[in-house]
């Protein structure tokens, strides 16, 4: 085959690597998949650029024909943060630990937005990208990871403003911001674990896509966004490490103001209640995915 | 020295009924087991008698117990009827969709085209869908990269590159979308029914890619109801039929065998009315039974008299399988037909020229008459056939959307500019 003569040929594979050479090929094994799957965490590492691609269309297209574009990524944690502060702040005096109101309901939006993006664009994911899986094979966990990285971007301009009302409020960062990546890729994770289980149910049941509005605002007020979790009694904390987003919030408050305390027992619980919603969530869509382009 | 590329052995897909419903190849699939009553009921009791399925489980067989070898290097076109299994087969190879039973092995990377242009996003540039849509088939960047050139020539679209694709016509759009696809360096290329988009000069450029690729020493599996382009493009064919493998040779053989074999199929069985024996029912076009959108087609009746017929006639209603009357022809109103005596053969029918029927599945209903003794009588069971999917108006496929009724149309626009205007 390696002498094959090729007549005509003009791309420059056929002319540089006429063959393929048969101990290169990889083999692959089509069958019915069985019991416990791996995670292909090896294939999902060989299709990163998919990944990349993915989210980079995401953000290119997002505030595509919108009036204020970008600027949307400000508008909305700025304006909840104005209500917040009328109506938390002003009229019910709910303490803040000492931090202005305003500054103190921002810090805990910053990650709560991308949170609340994360989970909704990544639950919607598989069903959203319904044509892709249809007709094209890939590793499906690449659709609700990108829709995760996304959101990283609004993320990043929204901090922009943080910025600013830290200094005009002269809090000065300590070293605990350092921890700060760490808790935006927590609050990312917890997304992804919850995520992961949503977007799977949703191919099958498209009841997640209604109920996902009422989740995530229920879980905005199950978290200490327009409160502190020192509202909570002190033997009660871990448990409302329970959920993970008290944990993220409170800790990425510390990490940027560095007033508050640092979260200790309610941030281990909310590590270990993560980690089992993301290995979990792995597993069971992995195990879903081969159903995907049947059902969805 | 040739070497395998795929190899399936025993591959077997299951659907269940009804579990889905915009889904195209499911729709296929389950139409078809609906098209013919006679079909469904006899693959239902073959299931039933192995004990598979039931006949009251809403399951059915895409694919059943299909194995084959195709070496690297070969062209191979699949060749079926709608919902034969042939999008089922190539989602099984493409990875989409995990087979119910046995396996395939592949020797290299698989590079499937089941849809033009999946992924594309009409707000992106041409540029940037090319390397999205790069990315979603498994191409690295820098492969993208490097090719990008040749694929932008290919498509001849280097004038819009910037341009989002939403303002592409659907012809610049579908030959991006193909350039791309063509440029993969997989092993293995899958190829589901998208040459049918395109002009004629593009689909031209298009087989002599394919031709390039496979020369290159890699394999195409190729899915087309167009039986010249599978003519021309591939070496070898398989036949598929309701989910198994009847033919797989060389070409040319298996598509004349598998055009002759499809005429007599429908209404194998004897059917009778009071006055009539009717032997067969034929409906076809100049390609056998598979018919397309505006092909000559010619209806026949052939039966045998039990009695003495003093007038007979032939009525023939085509109906959509929601069993709406499409439209109906009744051989009186074309000519008169002398009387039949008992015993006598004779065939009726009609030639009828350019069918405006959108791709679909059809069937007809028969009536048999004899006027004289003002008798009408039907003709148990109905006669199922197919209009594949076909570029009807020259482009796209046309599908059900389009309803069932082809028109014979141009476009026309009018544009009229206040600036320009004055000349």
């Amino acid at each position: 085959m390696s002498d094959m003569t090729i007549i005509g040929a003009t791309s420059s594979r056929s002319v540089s690597a006429p063959s393929v050479r048969r101990a290169e090929l990889r083999r692959i094994r089509i069958e019915p998949s069985t019991g416990w799957i791996s995670l292909g965490l090896k294939d999902l590492w060989q299709y990163r650029e998919l990944l990349y691609f993915l989210t980079w269309r995401d953000i290119k297209v997002r505030y595509k024909q919108t009036a204020l574009g970008a600027a949307w990524a400000v508008i909305q944690p700025l304006f909840t943060m104005l209500v917040f502060t009328l109506f938390f702040g002003r009229l019910a005096k709910v303490p803040s630990d000492g931090i202005p109101y305003p500054l103190f309901s921002y810090t805990a939006l910053l990650p709560w937005q991308l949170f609340a993006y994360a989970l909704t664009e990544s639950s919607n994911s598989v069903v959203a990208n319904e044509r892709l899986i249809t007709k094209v094979y890939f590793p499906r966990l690449v659709v609700p990871l990108a829709s995760i990285f996304a959101g990283l971007v609004d993320f990043v301009i929204a901090f922009t403003l943080v910025v600013g009302m830290m200094v005009w409020y002269g809090v000065r960062p300590t070293w605990a911001i350092l921890t700060l990546p760490f808790f935006v890729v927590f609050a990312m994770a917890t997304a992804l674990g919850v995520g992961l289980w949503l977007s799977a149910l949703n191919v099958q049941y498209r009841d997640v896509r209604y109920t996902l509005n009422f989740i995530v605002q229920f879980w905005l007020f199950a978290s200490p966004v327009a409160y502190s979790s020192t509202l909570v009694p002190a033997r009660w904390r871990p448990f409302y490490g329970l959920n993970p987003m008290a944990g993220v919030i409170e800790g990425f408050r510390w990490a940027l103001l560095g007033k508050a305390q640092a979260p200790g027992a309610m941030l281990g619980v909310s590590v270990v209640v993560v980690g089992i919603v993301l290995v979990g969530g792995l597993y069971y869509y992995r195990r879903m995915e081969k159903t995907f382009a049947d059902v969805v | 020295m040739t070497d395998v590329a795929i190899r399936c052995e025993g591959l077997a897909k299951q659907y269940r009924i009804g579990e889905r419903e915009s889904y195209k190849a499911l729709r296929d699939v389950i139409t078809d087991a609906f098209a013919s009553p006679f079909h469904r009921f006899r693959s239902a009791l073959r299931h039933s008698s192995n004990g598979a399925a039931s006949k009251e489980e809403p399951y059915f067989w895409a694919l059943d117990d299909v194995s084959f070898e195709i070496k690297s290097g070969e062209v191979v076109g699949i060749i079926g009827r709608n919902g034969a299994g042939k999008s089922t087969l190539l989602k099984i190879l493409s990875r989409i969709t995990e087979p119910t039973r046995g396996h395939a092995d592949v020797w290299g990377r698989i590079g499937s085209l089941l849809e033009v242009g999946t992924g594309f996003h009409p707000e992106l540039t041409g540029r940037d869908n090319i390397f999205l849509n790069g990315a979603i088939l498994g191409m690295r960047r820098a492969e993208v990269a490097r090719k990008f050139d040749q694929i932008v020539a290919f498509a001849e679209v280097e004038k819009f590159i910037d341009t989002p694709v939403k303002r592409y016509s659907s012809g610049m759009y579908v030959r991006l979308a193909f350039a791309v696809a063509a440029h993969m360096e997989t092993e293995i290329l899958l190829v589901d029914e998208v040459l049918a988009v395109g002009d004629a000069q593009f689909q031209k450029k298009c087989f002599e890619k394919f031709r390039q690729i496979s020369t290159g020493g890699r394999a195409i599996v190729f899915v087309s109801h167009n039986m010249s382009a599978m003519r021309t493009v591939c070496q070898k064919g398989i036949v598929l039929d309701r989910g198994k493998v009847t033919e797989h040779g060389e070409i040319n053989k298996v598509a004349d065998r598998y055009l002759e074999n499809m005429q007599p199929d429908l209404l194998s069985n004897e059917a009778e009315t009071a006055s009539f024996i009717v032997e067969e029912i034929y409906i076809g076009s100049e390609e056998g039974s598979v018919i397309k959108t505006f092909d000559d087609v010619k209806i026949r009746v052939k039966a045998k008299a039990k009695t003495d017929i003093v007038d007979p006639g032939l009525y023939v209603g085509l109906l959509s399988r929601d069993n709406q009357r499409i439209t109906a022809l009744d051989l009186k109103d074309f000519q008169t037909v002398p009387g039949i005596t008992s015993g006598d053969s004779f065939e009726l029918g009609f030639d009828i020229s350019a069918l405006p029927i959108l791709p679909g599945s059809y069937e007809l209903e028969v009536f048999l008459k004899d006027l004289g003794h003002h008798k009408i009588e039907l003709v148990p069971g109905r006669v199922g056939f197919d209009v594949v999917e076909s570029p009807v108006y020259g482009g796209r496929k046309i599908d059900s959307w389009y309803g069932q009724v082809g028109l014979r149309a141009c476009g026309f626009a009018k544009v009229t500019s206040l600036i320009n205007s004055d000349q």
